[in-house]
């Protein structure tokens, strides 16, 4: 197998700990697992491989009712029945009923393949165990066709979660492990420029200081996360906010905080002694912000 | 020399297990590596460790082991030692690998001894482990005899100084485990419904069966509506200045109340000490941002499941008197007890979480300086633990 190297793309800024981490799970053929807070760039990593590597990517969002079997191939019976009561259809080729999930789909590429199984923590607790064989061995087998579907290429394939669940012993110990930290303000510099590279730095400054400060706050129902971030200087931006605005009023508060509740805290505290203004020395007693 | 990283790390309870220590052997052989110190800090964290909640662990068991090789001439010889020393890999063969088979211990340590016999008689030098000529793929940590680059930015930082940093300090388990317990805990808290709300999507199998027959065989689909928890939450917690100690415990367990997000309503309400007649909407409990908690029990019906958190701890009088309570704005024309009482009737549900220890507290309805015995008679309590949270939503589920 030609072996090639993730060396990080334009659009993403990877650390050399977590490049090394895809590289390691790459030349072992293991799963890679990434944890992390939302908007650490887990999926981006995904999509970033895949762009690097010149890899097809297969998306699977895992969610709560996801079931293991789903990923390697669903038997549609019930079209199948369906067919055979009023369809003209050939129902005896049950072939044309069995459609491949998406390991199945990384599994059959004509290239290897990038399979990002995002946010499997939302599942239930059995369902990584489920998939570890297939994983594993690469092939699974259709007992209604006699088939067996095996990896011409072994996809690379990455795991995210948001560790809203514990995962399991027996699957941890076949994945390589990286645990992304939440940027620190000068990393978050870097990638907001990467998505806005025009930024003034004033503004990108005083935007920084305000989400961190908002992050500080205890009690938070939802903390913003990178993504609000983005969304919120591109508001700024659109919005041709002064950058001395931005910490005495936080304008478009709404676009960071999604939950009511943190929304009245925030702008309790925003004008509260000790609020953010006062580390500024910004005088300002102007409430706004729009709720969205 | 280097097994004694395994059992270094286990001293320090990072919980490897052999699977994983074969793999890193594995990595070691195909040059992984690479050939520096800070390359194997990060390849044996990535293989070995599994939550963030051992990084510091890990950083801890590592400055322990490798600690006085951080300097760069000592480096270069220590490293060439460690690498001669290090135990040759096993071999695998990826076809032949049973998937996820665990080793015993005890297999493992005979596999290495036999290894290691074999290792004195062929002495392969180091130069595999390496990593072949530069085939390592791995950026620019290479090894340098000058010193170390890490993260391809900081210069003459040794993974050992990385290690000693314990940038991870934060994540350990202690903390961080308790909030997904406590989570995982309250998940266990729901009562799930016919929800009208949903498109009847789920197909019901039984039903769809017998209507495919009552017509004669033609396929007739039953759907259900999914169902969906019902059960709706109120957590008041004590926000008073003996309440400082547990703060975090406080806090993991209102991170955790949040982030379950399958309660079909969940409010939080503070109170200093005792509730009177008012409930607070933050941690400050001040008037200005208060509810009357006549209000409270008169918008949420007796169904929600009420979740006191405190130490129940106060002078008598902040319970027992007309005018007890602590705070300057907050008249009780009543005794906190008879809110108390008012609240436990209320509900047909609810428990009270103390972060005291429970073989500290009084008999229940003991009415001593101690007002933990007094509340107990009240509420049922239960100690704030994992364990105590546990068995507080089992009792949530049944009424009184
Ligand atoms: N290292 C990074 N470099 C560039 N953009 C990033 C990085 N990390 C996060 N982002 C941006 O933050 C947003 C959230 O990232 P995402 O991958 O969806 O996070 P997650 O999957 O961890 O919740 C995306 O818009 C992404 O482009
Ligand atoms: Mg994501």
């Amino acid at each position: 197998m030609e072996r090639s190297i993730y060396q990080g793309t334009a659009d993403y800024l990877v650390s050399e700990d977590l490049r090394n981490a895809v590289n390691i799970a790459m030349a072992l053929g293991r799963p890679l697992l990434i944890k992390g807070e939302p908007g650490t760039g887990k999926t981006m990593l995904a999509r970033s491989i895949a762009e690097g590597l010149g890899m097809p990517l297969i998306i699977w969002n895992i969610k709560s009712t996801t079931k293991a079997q789903e990923g390697l191939y669903v038997y549609d019976t019930v079209q199948r029945l369906y067919d055979s009561q009023f369809g003209d259809r050939d129902v005896s080729d049950i072939r044309q009923y069995i459609r491949l999930g998406k390991l199945g789909e990384a599994f059959v590429s004509e290239k290897q393949a990038v399979l990002l199984i995002d946010e499997i923590d939302k599942a239930d607790l059995e369902f990584p165990n489920d998939l570890l064989w297939e994983l594993d061995i690469m092939n699974f087998y259709i007992p209604e066709t006699g088939e067996t579907i095996s990896a011409r290429h072994r996809p690379v394939v990455v795991i995210t979660s948001n560790a809203e669940k514990e995962l399991p012993d027996a699957f941890l110990r076949r994945c390589i492990f990286h645990y992304i930290s939440f940027p620190d303000e000068e990393m978050m510099a870097n990638i907001v420029r990467v998505h806005h590279p025009n930024l003034e730095s004033n503004l990108l400054a005083e935007a920084l200081k305000a989400f961190y400060w908002i992050r500080s706050l205890p009690g938070l129902l939802k903390k913003p996360s990178t993504s609000e971030l983005l969304d919120w200087v591109q508001a700024l931006v659109v919005g041709g906010i002064h950058p001395d605005r931005v910490t005495a009023e936080i304008p478009f508060l709404g676009v960071l905080l999604k939950k009511n509740q943190d929304f009245d805290q925030v702008l309790r505290r925003l004008h509260s002694p000790g609020g953010l203004q006062r580390q500024t020395g910004w005088p300002g007693n102007v409430r706004s912000g729009i709720r969205n | 020399m280097f097994t004694g990283f395994f059992y270094t790390l286990r001293d320090e309870k990072v919980p490897v297990t052999p699977t994983e220590w074969m793999t890193l052997m594995e990595a070691l052989d195909r040059g992984l590596a690479g050939a520096s110190l800070s390359g194997f800090y990060y390849l044996a964290r990535a293989v070995l460790v599994k939550s963030e909640a051992y990084y510091d662990r890990f950083d801890l068991a590592f400055r322990r082991y490798f600690d006085g090789i951080e300097t760069s001439e000592k480096l270069a010889g220590q490293v060439a030692k460690w690498l001669e020393n290090s135990l040759p890999p096993l071999k695998v063969d990826p076809s032949g690998r049973i998937p996820f088979s665990d080793w015993s211990l005890e297999d493992l340590k005979k596999q290495l001894e036999e290894r290691l016999a074999e290792q004195k008689e062929e002495h392969h030098g180091g130069s595999r482990w390496i990593g072949t000529g530069g085939t390592s793929p791995f950026g620019h940590s290479g090894y340098h005899p000058a010193g170390l680059r890490i993260g391809g930015q900081s210069v003459n930082r040794s993974a050992v100084k990385v290690a000693a940093e314990r940038r991870y300090r934060d994540f350990r388990n202690d903390d961080t485990l308790n909030t997904r317990q406590f989570e995982v805990a309250l998940r266990k808290l729901r009562q799930l419904s016919r929800n009208d709300e949903k498109p009847p999507d789920m197909l019901n199998l039984d039903k769809t069966i017998d209507a495919t027959c009552r017509k004669g065989g033609m396929l007739e689909l039953v759907w259900d509506r999914p169902r969906k928890n019902t059960v709706k939450v109120i957590l008041m917690m004590d926000s008073g200045g003996s309440m400082n100690p547990y703060a975090r415990l406080c806090s993991q367990l209102f991170q955790a109340a949040s982030k379950v997000n399958h309660f079909k309503d969940i409010k939080f309400y503070y109170f200093h000490n005792c509730v009177y007649d008012r409930l607070f909407n933050d941690p400050f409990c001040l008037v200005k941002n208060s509810v009357r908690t006549i209000d409270v029990l008169r918008d949420l019906d007796s169904s929600y499941r009420l979740i006191m958190v405190g130490d129940a701890s106060m002078a008598p009088s902040e319970l027992l008197m007309v005018g007890g309570a602590l705070d300057w704005g907050v008249e009780n024309d009543e005794p906190g007890e008879s809110w108390l009482r008012r609240l436990a009737g209320h509900f047909t549900h609810s428990v009270w979480l103390n972060p005291i220890p429970e073989y500290m507290w009084p008999p229940v309805g003991e009415r001593s300086y101690d007002t933990i015995g007094i509340i107990r008679g009240i509420f049922p309590m239960f100690e704030l633990t994992v364990e105590g949270l546990e068995r507080a939503v089992a009792k949530l589920k049944v009424s009184k």
